[in-house]
């Protein structure tokens, strides 16, 4: 690696990342780096690239050429799981909640990263094993309160209302205690008043648990209205960059979106 | 001070020992009865954790029922007889050993089966698992030292109320205590939704290996108090009939429950006493029971909370 140790070395960094589906290459060697407790946004047209990118990261493919840093280690062709371990935590477009456990429950699983105990000490329950579930039930408590779901916590997840079944698999992201949040269309199926509250709760994230928030996302509204950088991809390609004024002008951007201004 | 369901255990194994030491007051054919309640309860309870608990679908659970009752009984009966005699030990005090060397050897074979299949979703599980049942059957029908097709004969009788049901509680409260515990809620987490599990850092294949691993070891108990109750195991009595009876008992108690599946062991146990007559036709009451289950109450028939899983297949 060439190391140009003066810039502060970003928290996630994208090189030159390529997907290739047999013939077809659906992403083209983007690059992207996302700096600490950065708000970031993906857009792009339909189809420009934006979940496979997004799925990369998390470990749901993994690209054919190209690297991905964390924290400035590869998590390249990590599993899902062990990306959430280093610190990486996402929602899904269609939520995925434990729809069939209980609100609390679905928080609280996501607690087991940050546990000592291993199977034996699921059978011996000893004092330790009991102040660590103790602990665990305490922490999910306080976090169900924060974020207004104490209320509900006995509920089924799937018996939640579609805003609150949202803002609980984001709840119980940031259970796991990650650096970086990623948000798959998060304002996906939401009306006008619920998207203020989702942009409202982003922002919240953001400031009280001091992460970066990458976020995919089809409503411009949103993405212009919270992101501090934007990057653009059309047909796997990377576009454009930058801030949220410097993308509304960018040439390529708008010809992306609307069209080429034919000139004769 | 143990916690409460340590002193449910430590009550229930008392319980356990003393109703044993006047179990000779109790007519052998209705023992015999109970101790298979007994005997079915380890393999229910067990499965429930692969099936019930962790969302899995296990076919062979009489496999690992075999290997344990085959691993038991070749210490006391078979090759290892010699060192089992030279120990000079009394055969009551060795006993439990050999029932964990039993449950060890099954589990043993419990990864070697599942570490594979276990990394694929869906059902690749079922189709592996129905297999091995099949495989183990045929493997011990081979071996000569074994007795072949013919059996082993001549297992002495150790299993008595006392070890069959002490082996029930703590199987009952080895389940509760995993699903009780982070660990557990893992195994929910892999049965309700495995892709947002691996989400949030869950190594599921992980997860599920536990699972099922901890499920053979009890199926391998089962299969050593099986084995020195009855006196006589052949390949033919694991056979994939036996795997469907344990399945029906877990679903009948209702997926991922506890105390519904004990009652349902305690029903099916007699009521396939009571079918004894007529044979292997016992079977059609058996499918009849379960299809109409499966159109009535789905969740279970002592569930009475929704069901943590519906079960869907």
């Amino acid at each position: 690696m060439n190391s140009t140790r003066a810039k502060p070395c970003p928290l996630l960094h994208l090189d030159n990342v390529t997907i290739r589906f047999g013939g077809l290459t659906a992403v083209s060697s983007v690059s992207a780096s996302l700096g600490d407790n950065e708000l970031t946004g993906l857009i792009g047209p339909n189809g420009a690239g934006k979940t496979t990118v997004f799925n990369m990261i998390t470990g749901v493919y993994a690209p054919t050429e190209g690297a991905i840093h964390f924290q400035n280690k590869s998590v390249t062709g990590l599993k899902p799981f062990a990306i959430t371990e280093r610190g990486i935590a996402r929602t899904f477009q269609n939520i995925r909640l434990f729809s069939s456990l209980s609100v609390f429950d679905n928080v609280r699983v996501a607690f087991h990263l940050h546990v000592t105990q291993n199977t034996a000490h699921s059978l011996t329950r000893g004092p330790k094993f009991r102040a660590e579930e103790r602990d665990i039930t305490d922490q999910t408590r306080a976090l169900l309160d924060i974020f207004q779901l104490t209320r509900v916590q006995d509920e089924p997840a799937k018996s939640l209302p579609y805003g609150d079944q949202r803002r609980l698999e984001i709840v119980r992201a940031l259970a796991t205690r990650p650096k970086l949040l990623l948000l798959d269309e998060p304002a996906a199926g939401m009306n006008p008043a619920e998207k203020v509250e989702l942009m409202k709760l982003i922002r919240f994230i953001r400031e009280k648990f001091q992460l970066s928030i990458l976020l995919v996302e089809h409503d411009m509204k949103v993405v212009m209205g919270i992101c501090e950088r934007i990057h653009v991809l059309e047909y796997g390609r990377k576009i454009a960059e930058g801030t949220p004024a410097e993308i509304r002008q960018h040439p390529a951007v708008v010809a992306a979106y609307l069209g080429k201004e034919i000139t004769h | 001070m143990l916690p409460r369901s340590q002193i449910v255990l430590l009550i229930s194994l008392i319980t356990a020992g003393i109703i044993s030491a006047s179990s000779s007051r109790i007519d052998d054919y209705i023992l015999d009865v109970i101790l298979g309640i007994g005997i079915n309860i380890i393999l229910a309870v067990s499965l429930n954790l692969i099936n019930g608990f962790t969302g899995q679908f296990s076919l062979g659970h009489a496999g690992f029922m075999a290997v344990g009752a085959y691993a038991a009984g070749t210490l006391t009966t078979g090759p290892g007889k010699v060192w089992f005699d030279a120990s000079g030990a009394s055969p009551a005090l060795l006993f439990p050993f050999v029932l964990f060397a039993g449950g060890l050897t099954a589990a043993v074979v419990g990864l070697a089966v599942g570490a594979p299949s276990l990394r694929l979703k869906g059902d690749y599980l079922a189709i592996v698992t129905l297999g091995f049942g099949e495989i183990i059957k045929v493997i011990l029908q081979n071996i000569e030292w074994l007795g072949g097709s013919r059996g082993m004969v001549g297992i002495p009788s150790y299993t008595s109320f006392f070890w069959c049901f002490g082996a029930a509680a703590v199987t009952i409260y080895a389940a509760w205590a995993l699903v009780n515990s982070t660990l557990g809620r893992g195994f929910l987490a892999v049965a309700d939704d495995e892709i947002a599990a691996e989400a949030m850092g869950l190594n599921t294949t992980r997860y599920k290996i536990i699972a099922f691993v901890t499920g053979a070891f009890f199926a391998g108990i089962a299969g050593g108090l099986y084995a020195h109750l009855k006196g006589y195991i052949s390949p033919a009595g694991f056979d994939f009939n036996k795997s469907i009876e344990i399945v029906v008992m877990v679903i009948l108690g209702g997926m991922g429950r506890h105390v519904g599946v004990v009652i349902a062991v305690v029903l099916l146990t007699v009521l396939s006493e009571k079918l004894r007559d007529f044979g292997d036709k016992r079977m059609i009451v058996y499918s009849a029971l379960l299809i109409l289950l499966m159109l009535t109450r789905p969740q279970g028939l002592f569930t009475w909370k929704p069901a943590r899983k519906a079960i869907t297949g």
